[in-house]
């Protein structure tokens, strides 16, 4: 027995993508329905594949023991999924519900326009994290790359360490939570008064995240909302 | 899209594993790029002599040629390797001008450089990359946007001796800067996007830049996107443009240093597990060397 099946959850169906079509896998996630007794799932040797456990729409739980490639969790609609390792472009991209937890890092576009769910990053996120983020709550633990946030709608990012250049760039709604350095801030992106709700929201999204990280050490950026409505004064911005 | 594999090896003991790891690199990314593939390869070089990687027409009778010049070579299908001493590199290459179905891809104390249309399984095969040894190699997969699908269209590109370079991304001002590297005397053979980057690298070269100082200057001058990925005889280069616009992996640990176009291209390298993985940050320059 491998060390990988022994991290498995104790009665979980195990899928070796070394033998097995990734298709097959996720064909077969994406054809339960909500009374499946099949709750637990461990994906064995996803040697970075592309769109590993996409299009989930029940609420069972999938561990992949290893790195992923693109999109993993794409689409994620109830599922709770574990990637013990890291990230490839946009993981967790259109998330409606669920949650994705990254145990490493996480590459480009990570949370990229998803709706709903909680998406979890242990280590470091790279360019453009929570790119058009439309009510999406993500949590890095590491540092934001540049252009995180930009152009989001809706949601809360929560990053524990630095974020780079141009954070919520275009920023429409969304709140943002830094707690390290802030390179510069994106067009229309400025630091806000932190709120009594603010401080629900970040507290309870840091619990969940399991980081006992001091509220009051955050600072919290949003929208000036100045580039809503055309102005010539603004035409640079634009 | 486009794929590249770049591999540094630290370990000797690895040397003769770097074309069978490197023609794997290769093989995952053919869906990044089904068009085309090449490879860069510094192999060992012999004291006082020159190596010039020739590419002709299918079937040419480089033995032949070979022979009337009295030189050492090895085949490579449409390739062909000569060896030949320093002192006569200008004779041979007066020679060679005289045969306009001959076009000199790299030459160099150690490169040797291979490039054709096709999945890249089937060019690392036509080749013998399989076969080959050495201390660092840079391939990648081609999927033409910016010119046509031919040899000549195909990375890496190589502008001056043992410097070689292969892009994923577009470069948006390579005609003007095309232009003036022209007036600087560098010469091109195509229209593409790409070997403008080599030739300008080996213009800042040849006025006296170091590598990492030619890259930054790059930052400058080049627009567009881009991931590149430079050789020269003793190291390798990484350089991503500012917006990071194209992916990249890079794999560390005592025996390697690896490049990918993604993770899946790396998995297979020895060691992979427990290597330092990270993505190479936009707009810094990253360089490994050996000693000389």
């Amino acid at each position: 027995m491998s060390t990988a099946v022994k991290l498995a959850e104790p009665g979980a169906i195990i899928f070796d993508l070394a033998s097995a079509e990734l298709r097959d896998l996720n064909g077969t996630l994406q054809g339960l329905d909500l009374t499946t007794n099949q709750t637990s799932w461990a994906v064995l040797n996803p040697r970075g594949e592309h769109a590993i456990a996409v299009g989930i729409t029940t609420p069972v739980n999938v561990t992949i023991d290893g790195h992923v490639g693109y999109y993993c969790g794409g689409m994620n609609d109830g599922a709770n999924i574990i990637i013990k390792g890291n990230a490839g472009p946009g993981v967790g991209e259109n998330m409606m519900s669920g949650s994705i937890h990254v145990l490493g890092d996480a590459s480009q576009a990570a949370g990229a326009t998803a709706h709903g769910g909680l998406l979890i990053i242990d280590g470091n996120a790279t360019a453009r994290c929570g790119i058009s983020m439309k009510g999406i709550d993500i949590v890095v633990k590491g540092n934001v790359g540049h252009m995180s946030a930009f152009m989001a709608q809706s949601g809360n990012l929560v990053v524990l360490g630095d974020a780079g250049e141009a954070l919520g760039d275009s920023l429409y709604e969304a709140r943002l939570f830094v707690r390290g350095k802030v390179a510069s801030l994106g067009a229309d992106c400025e630091e806000k008064p932190f709120t009594d709700e603010d401080k629900t929201i970040l507290a309870d999204l840091l619990k969940k995240a399991g980081s006992d990280a001091a509220v009051a050490d955050f600072k919290r950026y949003g929208s000036a909302r100045t580039l809503y409505h055309f102005h010539v004064d603004n035409a640079g911005a634009y | 899209m486009c794929g590249i594999a770049g591999l540094f090896l630290k370990n000797k003991a690895l040397e003769p594993q770097l074309g069978s790891l490197t023609a794997g690199m290769l093989s995952v990314l053919t869906g990044r790029g089904p068009d085309s593939a090449g490879v860069a390869i510094y192999g060992a070089g012999t004291p006082g002599a020159v190596k010039l990687t020739l590419r002709a027409p299918a079937h040419y009778d480089f033995p032949a040629l070979a022979a009337g010049l009295g030189v050492t070579y090895s085949l490579h299908d449409d390739h062909a390797v000569f060896v030949i001493p320093q002192a006569r590199e200008v004779e041979i290459r007066t020679a060679l001008a005289a045969h306009p179905e001959i076009a000199i891809v790299a030459s160099g104390s150690r490169i040797e450089l291979f490039k054709g249309v096709g999945l890249p399984d089937d060019v690392s095969k036509r080749f013998g990359l399989e076969k080959m040894s050495g201390t660092h190699a840079i391939g990648h997969t081609r999927m033409a946007t910016e010119s046509a699908i031919t040899t000549q269209g195909a990375h890496p590109f190589s502008t001056g001796p043992d410097q070689c370079l292969v892009h994923n991304g577009s470069l948006s001002n390579h005609n003007d800067v095309r232009r003036k590297l022209i007036r600087e005397n560098i010469t091109f053979e195509t229209q593409n996007d790409t070997e403008v980057a080599a030739g300008y690298l080996s213009w800042k070269l040849h006025t006296g830049a170091k590598l990492d100082e030619a890259l930054t200057s790059a930052l400058n001058d080049l627009d567009g996107f881009y991931t590149f990925v430079v050789g020269t005889e003793s190291g390798f280069g990484v350089l991503r443009d500012p917006v990071a616009c194209k992916p990249a992996v890079m794999a560390e640990t005592d025996d390697y240093v690896a490049f990918g176009s993604e993770y899946r291209a790396l998995v297979d390298l020895p060691g992979i597990a427990n290597a330092h993985l990270f993505e190479p940050e936009p707009a810094k320059v990253y360089f490994w060397e050996h000693a000389a």
